[in-house]
């Protein structure tokens, strides 16, 4: 398949393989329907800290689904989801930021009326603590508070190198650079767990290389442990340590990449026989 | 109990009232997703119309027979309101394509504004009949169950079947008719319909025609009610939370809507209001609204919204 | 030429999130406050405090609560009105009731019960959204309208609603001639317009405009919707209500409900939209906008020698002032504010055509 995505920070299964840790987040038996139509059926499988888990499928197979079911968008009819060793039958959007999982999104759902800027700092929300009053006064605590994190901010920013656009209303962006500062704003919570959905949909093979070089080096220099929805195969067979595929709301395959490609019902799904 | 059966029964044909000018407001935001506030100048805008030709047609042409000169009236109020309709689409609405809820909202509270001007300037700003010949005695039915029977207004009575017969047609022209198939998709989205063929403006002037038709109707009734004068365009203020009750795109949910807030309005200011002060017709609808909102946030009959990612 | 920001470099955070970063602007600002402050009392006829002033300056006060609310949060309220007259009614009974009690206290009293109201009809919001929110605002509007005329204790148990102040004074300096009122007005304007636009450039504005903009993405990054939703009522009906209060204790001196009936709300709501929605700026010149131009087109006939029956007069304003809504709205949606900064964009240029 297409070799052309070379991340710099391709290394051998082995040196992965020493830091991937315990599980860190494990669905089990997930449900979800709307009206008649069953988005998921019986999902279960897991995510090791600090690894590289893809999700793939078919479109319309439930992937994003599930990941809405992880935030708390959606809430499953039956199954539970686990964050190191807690179990809950649904998930409180707040508390699953506040445990430290984020999220990009496939069509975006950047704050269209606000700056790259803006957008990203909305991310330090949860960190930010000063009252209405402190706020409004602004001299004091408000201000030093409102650096420090702009402090944090900018470091993203360099790292994701969208200094030029900072002040920019992120509607006038063109489309690699909006999922920039998407990630940019899951970035900026610090998060333990980061879900990505597509995040190289709609991209050349350069700005998929820079995309995939930032993924990376997040889940290197961070430990941050990915989750990552992609269509790319290349992709997902380069920089995952575990694949889970879905299609029609089921599971139909689940292990490492070379396992998973060479397994007969994945191959049927992707080139289509008659179900 | 005869008493509040004639409550209740009155409440009813208010309801009716209600439904009618609610028809309006579903009819443009079935068909556009523009909510148009000026329903209720457009109201009073056509009552006035139909008011002063009635005067003026018989005595420009020189005829004296009261049917003539209504039905001309009403052609010619007619003619008008199909103009105000091509108007208001061509210098608003074709501009405003794709712009805001809340722009478009506002935007109709200026041309709100515009109309009741314009009405008054044209013509004038004095309290007109109407009178259609709808008879203003009283009925009194069921004589025999209560002493002196339950009094119901026969003019209430007629205009209540006029607004159910209305009802029950629009109701099947949009369910059953290309042209209502093609409303319904212009209101779910504006780009989709026409990127599919369906002529935008032309369907907005129907569209608008339609519901000016029913304001003219609306003013018609309320107008030989109540007489034609600027308190009419209130009337849409009344019928707000009638067709948000209802669910903004639900036709039948307008009818139930009017009925369920006519009623509650009579019985609740017969029976509860003068323990707290008196008056209250003014708030009750909007108050019982709001808590039905609060348990079904689509009113009753609206499309439920479901957020997507 | 003159507005470029040529040699000004931030070398601090704080410095580039500044409100006016560009000099020429503080310059500006600065002398526009020092005109407003001391020029302006000295030297304005009567006439122009009492008409246009004072008006404007509570009318953009209440503007800005209010598109703290439509603006910044994205709720839409039809029943503003409402909440400037809890702010006068309320003010009202503290300064009524309680003996020896400061002018600025029952102000601010006032605005903080209307906070109270706010926030009780913000609730709904947390379920309702769009249209549907703002018809069951007018619920607000509707039952605040009725309870000042029907509840006597609110009006001190006056027959009609109507309720009277006067010998105003602030820690014993009188507030009587149109110059010290306006002072007063511009005081509390300034200050807020200060401590607002304070709140929208830090993270509870950011929340808001998370929440107007993409409700379920904000809730995702760990944006509290109910948190945010209510502090937006709660801040915006405290603006609103101060601005009531002073409506009804400097400027009109004795009012009724009808004072804060729906045509209130209606008119606020247009400063908002023409003014520019999400811009503190914008609700200034919404409110220029809507107070000037009814006396301008009162007056017009008049200047042009042609006089015009009153009934009349009164029905082309109507139509004029409408006509002039749906132009504005189709030639700048964004409103004053947009054209405004359109306008300072050029002005970087100038004199080079680009």
């Amino acid at each position: 398949m297409n070799k052309m995505v070379e991340p710099a920070a391709m290394t051998a299964p082995t040196v992965k393989g020493r830091r991937i840790g315990e599980v860190i987040l494990e669905v089990k038996n997930i449900s979800l329907a709307f009206g008649g139509v069953k988005a998921l059926t019986d999902i279960s499988f897991n995510v090791r800290e600090h690894e590289v888990r893809a999700i793939i499928g078919p479109n319309g197979a439930g992937k994003s689904s599930m990941l809405n079911c992880i935030n708390g968008v959606y809430v499953p009819q039956q199954g539970t989801i686990s964050f190191r060793g807690k179990t809950f039958s649904h998930m409180n959007s707040r508390q699953v930021a506040e445990m430290g999982v984020a999220r990009t999104f496939q069509n975006l759902a950047l704050f269209k009326g606000m700056s790259v800027l803006d957008n990203i700092m909305t991310g330090r929300n949860l960190r930010m603590k000063t009252n209405l009053f402190q706020q409004a006064i602004r001299w004091g605590a408000a201000e030093r508070e409102e650096s420090e994190h702009r402090l944090f901010v900018e470091k993203i920013i360099d790292f994701l190198e969208i200094q030029a656009y900072r002040k920019t209303p992120v509607g006038r962006l063109p489309y690699g650079l909006q999922k920039r500062v998407d990630l940019g704003r899951a970035l900026a919570m610090e998060p333990k767990v980061l879900l990505l959905d597509e995040p190289m949909a709609g991209m050349n093979v350069e700005e998929k290389q820079d995309m995939c070089r930032f993924i990376l080096d997040v889940n290197d220099e961070f430990g941050t442990t990915i989750v990552l929805i992609e269509h790319d195969m290349g992709v997902v067979m380069d920089i995952s340590d575990r694949v889970v595929v879905l299609d029609y709301g089921k599971k139909i395959g689940d292990g490492a990449p070379d396992e998973v490609r060479a397994n007969p019902d994945v191959i049927s799904a992707y080139l289509g026989t008659s179900h | 109990m005869g008493f509040l059966l004639e409550t209740i029964i009155g409440g009813l044909m208010t309801g009716m009232l209600y439904s009618l000018v609610a028809l309006g407001f579903v009819l443009i935001f079935k068909a556009s997703g523009v909510f148009n506030f000026a329903q209720g100048a457009m109201v009073l805008f056509a009552a006035l119309a139909m008011a002063r030709f009635s005067e003026w047609i018989p005595k420009g042409l020189g005829f004296d027979n009261k049917l003539l000169a209504n039905l001309l009236a009403f052609a010619a109020a007619m003619v008008v309101m199909v103009a105000v309709a091509w108007l208001i689409e061509r210098l608003c609405l074709s501009r405003l394509v794709n712009q805001e809820g809340i722009t478009l909202l506002m935007a109709t509270l200026g041309i709100t504004y515009f109309l009741d001007g314009l009405g008054q300037t044209i013509f004038g700003n004095d309290i007109y009949k109407i009178d259609i010949g709808l008879p203003k005695d009283p009925l009194f039915l069921f004589e025999s169950l209560f002493q002196g029977g339950v009094l119901v207004g026969k003019e209430d009575l007629y205009a209540a079947l006029i607004a159910a017969a209305l009802v029950l047609l629009l109701s099947l022209f949009f369910q059953y008719t290309t042209t209502g198939r093609a409303l319904r998709a212009v209101a779910d989205d504006h780009q989709a319909a026409q990127s599919i063929g369906i002529p935008l403006n032309r369907i907005w002037v129907i569209v608008w025609s339609v519901a000016g038709f029913t304001a003219l109707v609306a003013g018609i009734i309320w107008g030989s009610k109540l007489g034609v004068q600027f308190s009419l365009s209130l009337v849409a203020l009344k019928a707000l939370p009638v067709v948000i009750l209802g669910g903004l795109t639900s036709v039948p949910g307008a009818i139930i809507g009017g009925l369920i807030i006519g009623v509650g309005e009579k019985v609740s200011e017969v029976y509860l209001g003068p323990h707290i002060g008196g008056g209250i017709e003014i708030w009750f609808g909007y108050v019982l609204v709001l808590f039905v909102l609060l348990v079904r946030p689509q009113g009753l009959f609206g499309e439920k919204i479901i957020d997507r990612v | 030429m003159l507005y470029r920001e040529n040699g000004q470099f931030k070398t601090t955070y704080r410095a580039d999130e500044q409100i006016f970063p560009i000099a020429q602007d503080r310059i500006f600002i600065a002398a526009l406050l020092a005109f407003a402050f001391l020029v302006v009392p000295l030297t304005a006829p009567e006439y122009l405090f009492r008409a246009i002033l004072i008006p404007f300056l509570i009318l953009s006060l209440a503007a800005l609560g209010l598109n703290i609310l439509v603006g910044y949060c994205g709720q839409i309220s039809l029943g503003t009105g409402a909440f400037m007259a809890v702010g006068a009614y309320a003010a009202y009974n503290f300064q009524v009731r309680i003996e020896g009690m400061p002018l600025v206290g029952s102000i601010l009293l006032g605005g903080l019960c209307s906070t109270a109201v706010g926030i009780l009809f913000g609730i709904p919001s947390l379920r309702i959204k769009g249209l549907y929110l703002a018809v069951a605002t007018l619920a607000a509007q509707f039952f605040v309208d009725w309870s000042f005329l029907r509840i006597k204790w609110f009006t001190n148990n006056s027959s009609s609603g109507s309720v009277s102040v006067a010998g105003l004074n602030v820690f014993g300096l009188p507030i009587e001639t149109p110059a010290h009122k306006y002072l007063f007005c511009l005081a509390f304007v300034a200050l807020f317009a200060l401590l607002a636009k304070n709140l929208v450039r830090s993270h509870i504005g950011r929340e808001w405009m998370a929440i107007r903009d993409m409700d379920v993405a904000a809730a995702v990054i760990g944006i509290r919707p109910v948190y945010a939703k209510l502090t937006a009522f709660a801040v915006s009906s405290f603006i609103v209500g101060v601005a009531g209060a002073l409506w009804g204790f400097v400027h009109l001196g004795s009012w009724e409900p009808a004072a804060f009936n729906i045509d209130r709300s209606f008119q606020l709501l247009f400063m908002v939209i023409i003014g520019g929605l999400g811009s503190i700026m914008g609700s200034f010149f919404g409110a220029a906008f809507i107070v000037v131009l009814p006396i301008v087109l009162d007056n017009l006939p008049y200047w042009f020698g042609i006089p015009i029956d009153t009934a009349l007069a009164s029905h082309m304003t109507n139509m004029i002032f409408g006509a002039l809504i749906v132009f504005f709205l189709i030639v700048e949606p964004h409103g004053l504010a947009k054209l405004w900064s359109i306008a300072k964009e050029k002005l970087r240029l100038w004199p080079f055509p680009h």
